[in-house]
């Protein structure tokens, strides 16, 4: 450890810079409208495919997670040391694993079935 | 001795010590990040959860389909109270830091009425999946459905139960440095639930909608 005690207490100060109020407005006013979209999206049914609707509404909501993660709970690569940070795309790299490859895994266990008796499951 | 403390070194290295003070007030370090990784850990039961939901959200069972038991009003509405929720929590945050008593607890009560109008709705909504024989032992389909949107809720409603006790704790000791800190916490526990909720509102509800 180089750093002096001092500067250990103000990087742990850092902490939770919760960020400006600036910041929490510009996050709010985002979230509203990307949880807006995506109910739109859906409702109204602007776009009458459903795969180009899905793909849309997935890719809002993980603009919407990135954006509450950085405006609500201030996720930056300084807040403790990187250790939040770095957690946080552990994480990420096992939800992603986890859900992908259970979702992928299974269809094609289930495209892959001999035909049931009684007709297929679903 | 009066007159040796009204020295300007003797007030430098005061203020000193109550700057250093300040930092331990802000951080509580190691409760912050261990809160953290609590969080993250959280994050995996969910993601067990939501892998499950995701596997089986199509086996009805010749049960009702997610297309038939959704109502996308009611979710829009329980959406709105948890992002307002939010928001309302993120309103507290300066008052907190400056230890402003009256409105914090304004901001939080708003919080916990929205958290608990949240609740509310889902709860009628689960009361009237059952009623209509769309109980969770209906369809593997269903079972995820609520192991997933029901640990969702169980989680809010905790958080509902903090929120009170930190109420009626600002109530008797005010804005110190151990209430502040569990108020952090609290907040980060409180977002990551709106965060969790936008997962559900997507992958649950409105994809299963269109599916």
């Amino acid at each position: 450890m180089s750093t002096s005690p001092t500067e250990t207490h103000h990087a742990h100060g850092d902490t939770h810079g919760h960020g400006s109020p600036r910041g929490y407005r510009i996050g709010a006013g985002l979230a509203i409208l990307l949880t807006i979209l995506p109910f739109w999206l859906v409702m109204a049914r602007p776009l009458s495919s459903p795969g180009l609707t899905a793909a849309l509404i997935f890719a809002l909501a993980l603009l919407q997670i990135v954006v509450h993660v950085t405006c609500f709970l201030h996720l930056d690569t300084r807040s403790e040391g990187g250790w939040t940070l770095l957690s946080f795309l552990f994480t990420t790299v096992i939800v992603v694993l986890t859900i992908g490859g259970s979702v992928w895994v299974m269809f094609h266990l289930n495209a892959n079935m001999m035909p049931m008796p009684n007709g297929p499951m679903h | 001795m009066t007159d040796r403390a009204l020295e300007p070194g003797e007030n430098g290295a005061i203020t000193w010590h109550q700057v250093e003070e300040e930092h331990h007030d802000h951080g509580g370090g190691a409760t912050i990040l261990g809160f953290w990784i609590y969080l993250m850990s959280d994050a995996l039961i969910f993601t067990s959860l939501f892998a499950m939901f995701g596997v089986v959200s199509g086996n009805y069972a010749g049960g009702p389909t997610s297309r038939e038991v959704f109502e996308l009003p009611l979710v829009a509405l329980n959406t709105g109270f948890l992002l307002a929720s939010s928001i309302t929590f993120g309103q507290a945050i300066p008052h907190i830091e400056a230890g402003r008593v009256g409105p914090t607890r304004f901001w939080l009560a708003v919080t916990g009425l929205l958290g608990a109008a949240f609740i509310a709705v889902e709860l009628s909504e689960f009361a009237g999946l059952v009623a209509e024989g769309a109980g969770p032992q209906r369809s593997a389909f269903l079972s995820a459905f609520f192991t997933l949107v029901g640990t969702h809720g169980a989680h809010v409603t905790c958080g509902l139960i903090w929120l009170v006790t930190m109420l009626v704790q600002i109530g008797q000791r005010g804005l110190t440095t151990d209430t502040k800190r569990r108020l952090m916490c609290l907040s980060m526990f409180w977002h990551f639930l709106d965060i969790i909720w936008i997962g559900v509102f997507t992958f649950v509800y409105l994809y299963g909608v269109i599916r």
